[in-house]
């Protein structure tokens, strides 16, 4: 049996809370851009929620660099190896930017961009409706492109704890410390 | 370390074959189609007959054609400017700044209903105020009002399927009034509510028509307390009914050529009335029309000294969402407000993309300010 190295309990936390937070947000935003009568309370939520989501990824960058994760399997053929990096990678990029291209979608709009109640971020961008369109459209496009790679992620994590049993799984699912 | 380096490792491809492995193997692939299709559901992509924004302003776009660059619905129309003067009545309805005593500038946009941009200023035309309030250092308030006393259907389905019953028939090119009347036979509340449009009639323009946010919101003040309140721009400039079609035909532009005018000659004033419904009237259905002994409040004074025509960051470039709001100011529980806020993003997130022709509303010397 595989040894079971675990990320530190920190970094489950942030990935298990950003991960119910992520997901709702990607349902979200899918749903609230079909809606009518829903639209309004779910862009109430999609905008604070991609605020801290923004926020936690960063606290996240730190602890990835401060605390790194256990290593793979030493048996993992060199793609899978490459692949986890690689989606990884990704993750965090469309974390950031995700967030980031929503604030400034906003922005190049005009909408103000309300948190709650009478707390507002200023723009980060010039009013521009040409800009608003393009960053509109990659908001959707890298949304699309996290819902992808989260079906990628969630995929390998049942590989590993259905099919391979090597350990990788419970370095993250497990509560064991 | 195992001692056997060439034991079996899990990652060989005859793993997926072994133990029991293609049942687990099916059962991944069961919750991964599950995570797909639920995320399509939400999406509306297994539900074809959802009303979703899109097929709204699709709804608007098969009635009055694709025009590039416009506002899916008010296509028409032209930018303005001013301030707000509250005198500070509002403040016991509402603590939003804005009603604080002392002027807020606004940029507005008056239009004419209907998704046409090179539409005939006719007789009977809706006429339409956007505004938005902007407080410097303050939350921005926006709202889109039109000079008719109700509004003529209450939820969104019921809109769209108007809108649908508007299209033109493809062998005459024009609405089959057969269809309408379908529509108001099935909406006893549309009936109702067009009868009271009938029975007020139209100003002679823009600048002494009064404009009707119809849809109702909720003031919160001070104390907590919270007012369901509909609200007017009450024109300061004397009603003068629509002079007869004959005449009005003339000119494509006479309304919009008249505001200019009248505005070069001196500013236009109106006056916000905010009325304070009670316990009981309808906030979910703006086809009603509140009880006319309810409390009104005229809160301030809008004045607009300038004018000009639409223009790349100007009123062009803005979305009067009636959902813009500053705290103190929510929304109620009427349908439409959320359905008008998605289709508005929509319709501005169609239009912004796309290549701009000049509006049909043009102003010799404009294009700068506001």
């Amino acid at each position: 049996m595989a040894q079971h190295l675990q990320f530190p309990i920190i970094s489950r936390m942030l990935h298990w809370t950003m991960a119910v937070m992520v997901l709702a947000m990607l349902f979200i935003g899918i749903g609230m851009v079909a809606s009518l009568s829903d639209y309004h309370w779910l862009v109430s939520i999609h905008k604070p929620l991609g605020v801290l989501i923004l926020i936690l990824v960063a606290i996240r960058l730190m602890n990835r660099l401060l605390n790194p994760a256990p290593p793979l399997p030493q048996g993992m053929p060199a793609w899978q190896r490459f692949a986890a990096y690689a989606s990884h990678v990704v993750l965090y990029v469309l974390m950031f930017a995700l967030p980031l291209v929503g604030w400034g979608m906003l922005s190049a709009a005009r909408y103000p961009i309300v948190l709650y109640g009478s707390l507002q971020l200023p723009p980060i961008l010039p009013h521009d409706a040409a800009l608003y369109a393009v960053l509109r459209t990659t908001h959707t496009v890298l949304a699309f492109l996290l819902f992808a790679t989260f079906i990628a992620h969630f995929a390998a994590a049942l590989m590993h704890a259905l099919i391979y049993r090597d350990g990788v799984f419970p370095s993250m699912a497990s509560w064991k410390t | 370390m195992p001692n056997d380096p060439n034991a079996a490792t899990p990652y060989r491809l005859s793993a997926l074959t072994e133990n029991g492995a293609p049942i687990r193997l099916t059962m991944i692939g069961v919750a991964i189609l599950a995570v797909v299709a639920c995320f399509a559901f939400v999406a509306g992509w297994l539900s074809p007959s959802r009303l979703t924004q899109a097929r709204m302003i699709d709804a608007f776009e098969e009635v009055n054609g694709v025009w590039p660059g416009f506002r899916r619905n008010h296509a028409k129309g032209v930018c303005i400017a001013g301030y707000f003067d509250s005198n500070g009545d509002g403040v016991r309805l509402s603590k939003a700044v804005i009603f604080q005593p002392g002027k807020v500038p606004v940029i507005g946009r008056f239009s004419l209903a209907g998704g046409q941009p090179d539409v005939s200023d006719g007789p009977a035309a809706v006429r339409a105020m956007g505004l938005s309030f902007r407080p410097p250092d303050g939350e921005e308030w926006r709202m889109a009002m039109i000079d008719i006393p109700v509004f003529v259907v209450k939820d969104p389905e019921s809109f769209y399927q108007q809108l649908l019953a508007s299209r033109p028939d493809p062998a005459t090119g024009k609405p089959d009034p057969a269809k309408m009347r379908g529509f108001v036979t099935k909406h006893p509340e549309t009936a109702r509510a067009l009868e009271i449009v009938k029975a007020s009639p139209f100003s002679s323009g823009f600048a002494n028509a009064s404009y009707n946010a119809l849809n109702a919101f909720r003031f919160v003040n001070a104390a907590g307390a919270s007012t369901p309140v509909r609200w007017s721009m009450a024109a300061v400039d004397p009603f003068e009914p629509e002079p007869p079609a004959q005449s009005a035909a003339q000119d494509k532009n006479s309304l919009f050529d008249a505001v200019i005018a009248r505005i070069g000659r001196a500013p236009v004033l109106w006056r916000l009335v905010v009325t304070s419904g009670e316990a009981g009237d309808p906030t979910d259905d703006a086809t009603i029309p509140w009880p006319s002994n309810r409390q009104h409040i005229d809160v301030g004074t809008l004045t607009i000294h300038h004018i000009e025509s639409e223009a790349p960051g100007n009123c062009r470039d803005v979305n009067f969402d009636p959902l813009v709001l500053p705290s103190w100011i929510e929304p109620s529980d009427d349908p439409l407000l959320s359905a008008r806020s998605a289709a508005y993003s929509t319709s501005f997130t169609r239009r912004a993309g796309e290549e701009k022709e000049p509006s049909a509303v043009q102003i010799p010397g404009s294009g700068k300010g506001a």
